[in-house]
Formats: C-alpha cells, sequence, structure tokens
C-alpha cells in the first residue's frame, strides 16, 4: 500500500526536475568541451594545415603528418613503441608471477601489504622516481659504486636503463589489474576440472587461460599506454639520448625550432593520441568482457 | 561467555586438523615445499628491486664520501632557492584544482543519477577521455590555443584573459589542465561512491520530508559520499604534486620542475626532495587505501561477531 502513492510522486518530481538536474551537468560538458576539445581541435588543426607566412592564407597539408613519420621524427615513434611494449612485456609477465604467489598465499596479511604497496607504488612515476634510480643506479650512484657496475658496461641513460625504471610503476600496475582477476579463478573449478581427470596443464589451457586472457591482454595494453605516455621520468633521466617521441615533442616545443617545426610536434601529439586510442579501444571492451567472468 | 567461547573450539580443533592436513599434504609434500621456495624466491626479488632504490636513495642523501653522514641535504632544503615558492605554488595548483574538479564533477554526476540517466554515457565518456590523450599531446594543443592570443586576439578583451590564465604568480591555466587530467580519477572515485549508496531513495525520502533541495545535496548526499570525495581530492592532489610535463613546457615552475631545476647544481638535495616527496605522496594514499577499506571493514564486522556469537 505505502509504495504506490511514494512511486507516483517520485515519478511527478522526476519528471518536473528533469530540466534542472540535465543543467546541473552543464558547468562539467562545457568545461571538457573548453579546456579539452579546444587543445584537441587545437592539434587536430594544426597537424593538417600550413598558415602561409607570405598572405597569412591557411590550406590543407599532410605535409607535417608525413614529415612525423620520417627520419627522426619516425625513429622517435618507433623507440617508444618498442620500448612500451617490451617494458609491458616484461612488466605483464612478472606482474602476473607476483600476483599469483601474493593471490594464492595463505597470509592475508601479505596479500593486503602487497596490494596496498602495488596500489602505492603504480601511483609512483615522473621526476621522484627518475631521481632515486639516479641515485641508485646512476653514475656515482650508490648500487653503481658498490657493486662496480660502470665496468659490467651498466648505464642507467640507456634503453635498457629506461626499461628497469618503468618496470618499477608497470610491474605493480599489473599486480593491481591482474590480482582481481587471479582471485576470480574459482578453485572449485579447478576441483572440478581435476575429478574430471584434467592434468593441471589441461586445467590452464583449456579453463584458466581462456578466463584470464581478457585481463592479460587488457593488462599488456594499459601497461603498453602507461609507458607510451610517460614522459617526466624520461625526460629527467636522458634528456635526449634514448629517442623517444615525448621527448622529441618536447625539444620541438621548448627550443626555438625553426617555423613549421611545432606543426610536427602537432602533427606527433596527434600520431600519440591515435596510438594510444588504438590502445584504449582494445582495452575498454576487454575490461568489460572479463568483469562478465569475474565477480 | 566470553571466556568460554574461545575455548570450546580450542578443544575440538586439535583432534580434527592435524589429522585431516597430514591425508591432505602427503601426497604432494614434496611439490608444495618446492612451491614453497619458488614463492619465497619471487617475495624476496620482488621486495629488492622495489625496496632498493628507496634504501639507496636515502643512503646517497646522508653519505658524502669522505665526509661521512650528514642531514645537510635535508637541512639545508628550507632556505634552499625556489624551495618555498614552488611547493607554495604546487600546493596552491592542488587547492584549486581539486575545488574546481569536484565542483564540476559532483553536481554532474548527482544529477545523471537522479534526474536524467540519459547524459550519463556523455558524461563518461567526457570524463574518461582525457586517459586517451597523454599529457605532452595535450600540451602541445594548449600552446597552440595559448598563441592565437597574441596572434588573433590582441585587440579583443580576450587577449585579457589569455594574459591572466598565464599569470607567473598563479597560473590558472595549469589549474584547468590539471582538472581536465584529473577528471578521470575524480570520475571513478565519485562513481564508486555513488554506486554504494541508493542516491534515488535517498533523495526522495528528503525531499518527501521536505527537505529543500541545497539541504539534500548538502546534508544528505555529501556525507554519505565523504569517503569518495577525499580519495577523489587525494588522488588529485597526488597528481599536481607530481606533475611535470606540462608545467615545465608551458614554463613554470611548481614543485617537479624546481627539482629537475637544482638537480644539476645540488644533485644530493634533488634526491632528498624526491624522497621526501615520495613520503609525502605514498603517506597520502596510504591514507587513501585506509579510507578507502574502511567501510569494507565496517560492513564485514558486524557479519563476523555474529558468526562468532552463532
Amino acid at each position: 500500500m505505502p509504495t504506490t502513492p511514494s512511486r507516483t510522486a517520485g515519478g511527478t518530481s522526476r519528471r518536473r526536475r528533469g530540466p534542472r538536474t540535465w543543467l546541473a551537468a552543464l558547468p562539467l560538458l562545457a568545461f571538457t568541451g573548453l579546456c579539452f576539445g579546444l587543445p584537441l581541435g587545437a592539434i587536430a588543426f594544426g597537424a593538417v594545415t600550413r598558415t602561409d607566412p607570405a598572405d597569412g592564407a591557411t590550406r590543407l597539408t599532410g605535409e607535417h603528418l608525413a614529415r612525423s613519420l620520417q627520419g627522426p621524427y619516425l625513429g622517435s615513434l618507433i623507440g617508444s613503441v618498442q620500448l612500451s611494449a617490451l617494458t609491458a612485456l616484461i612488466g605483464g609477465v612478472l606482474g602476473v608471477l607476483i600476483a599469483q604467489v601474493v593471490v594464492t598465499s595463505r597470509s592475508t596479511a601479505l596479500r593486503s601489504a602487497a596490494l596496498t604497496a602495488s596500489g602505492v607504488l603504480a601511483n609512483f612515476g615522473g621526476v621522484p622516481l627518475a631521481f632515486a634510480f639516479i641515485a641508485t643506479v646512476g653514475i656515482s650512484g650508490v648500487v653503481t659504486q658498490l657493486a662496480d657496475l660502470t665496468s659490467l658496461g651498466w648505464s642507467l641513460y640507456s634503453f635498457t636503463g629506461l626499461t628497469v625504471v618503468y618496470l618499477y610503476f608497470l610491474i605493480p600496475l599489473m599486480v593491481l589489474v591482474i590480482a582481481p582477476a587471479l582471485e576470480g579463478l574459482r578453485p572449485q573449478w579447478r576441483e572440478a576440472a581435476q575429478n574430471s581427470g584434467a592434468s593441471g596443464r589441461q586445467f590452464w589451457r583449456h579453463v584458466g587461460l581462456p578466463v584470464l586472457a581478457p585481463s592479460l591482454l587488457g593488462g599488456f595494453v594499459l601497461l603498453f599506454g602507461t609507458a607510451f605516455a610517460a614522459h617526466a621520468t624520461a625526460a629527467a633521466l636522458v634528456g635526449g639520448s634514448v629517442p623517444l617521441v615525448t621527448l622529441k615533442i618536447a625539444d620541438a616545443l621548448a627550443g626555438n625550432v625553426l617555423t613549421g617545426q611545432e606543426n610536427v610536434a602537432l602533427a606527433l601529439g596527434l600520431d600519440m593520441i591515435l596510438i594510444a586510442g588504438l590502445v584504449m579501444a582494445v582495452y575498454l571492451p576487454l575490461q568489460r568482457r572479463s568483469a562478465r567472468w569475474l565477480r | 561467555m566470553a571466556a568460554m567461547t574461545p575455548t570450546a573450539p580450542d578443544t575440538e580443533a586439535p583432534t580434527r586438523t592435524p589429522a585431516q592436513r597430514r591425508t591432505a599434504s602427503r601426497p604432494r609434500s614434496g611439490a608444495s615445499r618446492g612451491t614453497g621456495i619458488w614463492r619465497g624466491a619471487v617475495l624476496a626479488l620482488t621486495g629488492a628491486y622495489f625496496l632498493v632504490p628507496l634504501l639507496a636513495s636515502f643512503v646517497f642523501t646522508v653519505h658524502v664520501p669522505g665526509q661521512g653522514i650528514t642531514f645537510e641535504a635535508y637541512t639545508e632544503l628550507l632556505s634552499a632557492d625556489g624551495f618555498t615558492e614552488s611547493l607554495l605554488l604546487s600546493l596552491g595548483l592542488a587547492a584549486a584544482t581539486i575545488a574546481l574538479s569536484l565542483l564540476l564533477a559532483v553536481p554532474a554526476l548527482v544529477a545523471v543519477r537522479i534526474g536524467s540517466p540519459r547524459l550519463r554515457p556523455v558524461v563518461e565518456i567526457m570524463c574518461m577521455l582525457p586517459l586517451v590523450v597523454p599529457p605532452i599531446a595535450l600540451v602541445t594543443g594548449i600552446t597552440t590555443v595559448l598563441r592565437w592570443g597574441p596572434e588573433h586576439l590582441s585587440r579583443t578583451p580576450l587577449y585579457q584573459t589569455f594574459l591572466a590564465v598565464q599569470n607567473e604568480k598563479f597560473p590558472v591555466v595549469l589549474v584547468l589542465a590539471y582538472t581536465v587530467l584529473a577528471l578521470p580519477f575524480v570520475y571513478r572515485s565519485l562513481d564508486a561512491g555513488l554506486r554504494a549508496v541508493d542516491v534515488p531513495t535517498l533523495v526522495e525520502a528528503a525531499r518527501s520530508c521536505g527537505a529543500s533541495w541545497p539541504y539534500v545535496v548538502l546534508r544528505v548526499l555529501l556525507p554519505n559520499l565523504r569517503a569518495s570525495i577525499a580519495g577523489a581530492a587525494f588522488l588529485t592532489l597526488a597528481l599536481v604534486l607530481g606533475e611535470f610535463t606540462i608545467a615545465s613546457l608551458l614554463g613554470f615552475q611548481p614543485f617537479a620542475v624546481w627539482i629537475v631545476s637544482i638537480s644539476g647544481a645540488q644533485a644530493r638535495m634533488s634526491v632528498a626532495v624526491s624522497v621526501l616527496s615520495l613520503l609525502i605522496t605514498w603517506l597520502l594514499l596510504l591514507a587513501l587505501s585506509r579510507a578507502g577499506t574502511a567501510p569494507s571493514t565496517a560492513a564485514a564486522a558486524p557479519a563476523t561477531t555474529s558468526r562468532k556469537e552463532s
């Protein structure tokens, strides 16, 4: 009895305040349109147009995009993709290993400590991380001096060095992403497989991996995107000795370069957005798919 | 009663569990010892990899070769050129960013929950899109837009806005950019908080009790969202304190940019500041994860007590 009147009351009041609630979302939409849409539009517009300094006319051109895919710029894009793919692969594998050890351990203290630490470490990037590694394994770093790493051919300011540094925040990120999926693998499934005579390998081949696959791939893609977009760590660490697209963009923006060069920076920015967009287009559906199995 | 309950299972347990454990573990005790070693090795290596840089950084800051242990890198910080200014700038930017992002996101998300569910995908996409755009790409767009000021708008009142936005003392443009970067985190945090409470019912109940709209939002909804608002604020604070790319390319000098600028001349101090900023960020995030788990433990507590009683 009491539910019926309240439901109609809610219905009418909802109809009445419909337009007003719509207004409450307006500032957010206007803000993102202005402060996010405008720069994006500027990137897209600048990447495909050229303003003639003589007559001030703006014409469409594919020149900047073409140049962003040539020579040192192409090299930096390839370098970024290689570094991101390598670190995402290593970070993904190690992250899964660690998460599996943590998830299957009987100690809940270890589990909560590891997950909290992962949450904290995954947010640790940028300048402080770079300096921590410089102090540790840089030229005059503590471990470098102790273990005499320089004579072993070690250099932090290289592709390998960057890989080691990036793994510091990528591994915890993978642990965070994959731990719920590993926890979602019910022991009952394993028991069911064993009772029907499946070996451990068969269980992983036909049950474990198919269930985990979206999360694994999603985690890899997320790590790739994170490594791809990282700039501060690399900027504080290597400056320009490793070709990375983020460093090239920063060079083109910061230095007083030739006219037209800033349009190449915009074109590189557009290239990055396209690659990152591709990554997210893979990641989001995968995340949704794995959420269906693992809850 | 209280003395009896723990003893009862204790007397029962030894008679059952050893036998069970023996039958369960005997067939593959060798295998489990092997996985135990493997498990320990993985954990030890992981621990070393994540702890050594932190310990080494600390040693680096306090140990000067030939001089021994000194804490000068830390004590000289306060008097260092630009330290207070850049830190205050970063904190001010963080406060403004938190305020702006909450002011924009809270009404929008609440509105989408109670009145306009059809807007929801739009709001979600708008808030999550910044994840797709790397900060360095965003900053190329921002510099281009800022250049329009002097190039096209120098005769219009908008030009003054462009200048004011780039004020050295308080660069509003950074607040705007940081708000864009923070939106995905703010959205996720608030969305999770709103999911946990039944907003339409709460609002209807408050409204039928005669509460005004401001009262509903301020006294009914916000207290329920306290944890997720705090979470969003913490994440935004950590993001702004550590942000380097946008600030350095737009030519401002908040905290992260200042650390890099002194690293050439005072390497020890730059590492010391990094260690400190790490500790501060970690404490913030730890507090956040505590706050995040608090409701679930509170919810779990009645269940465990009731089980104990039965």
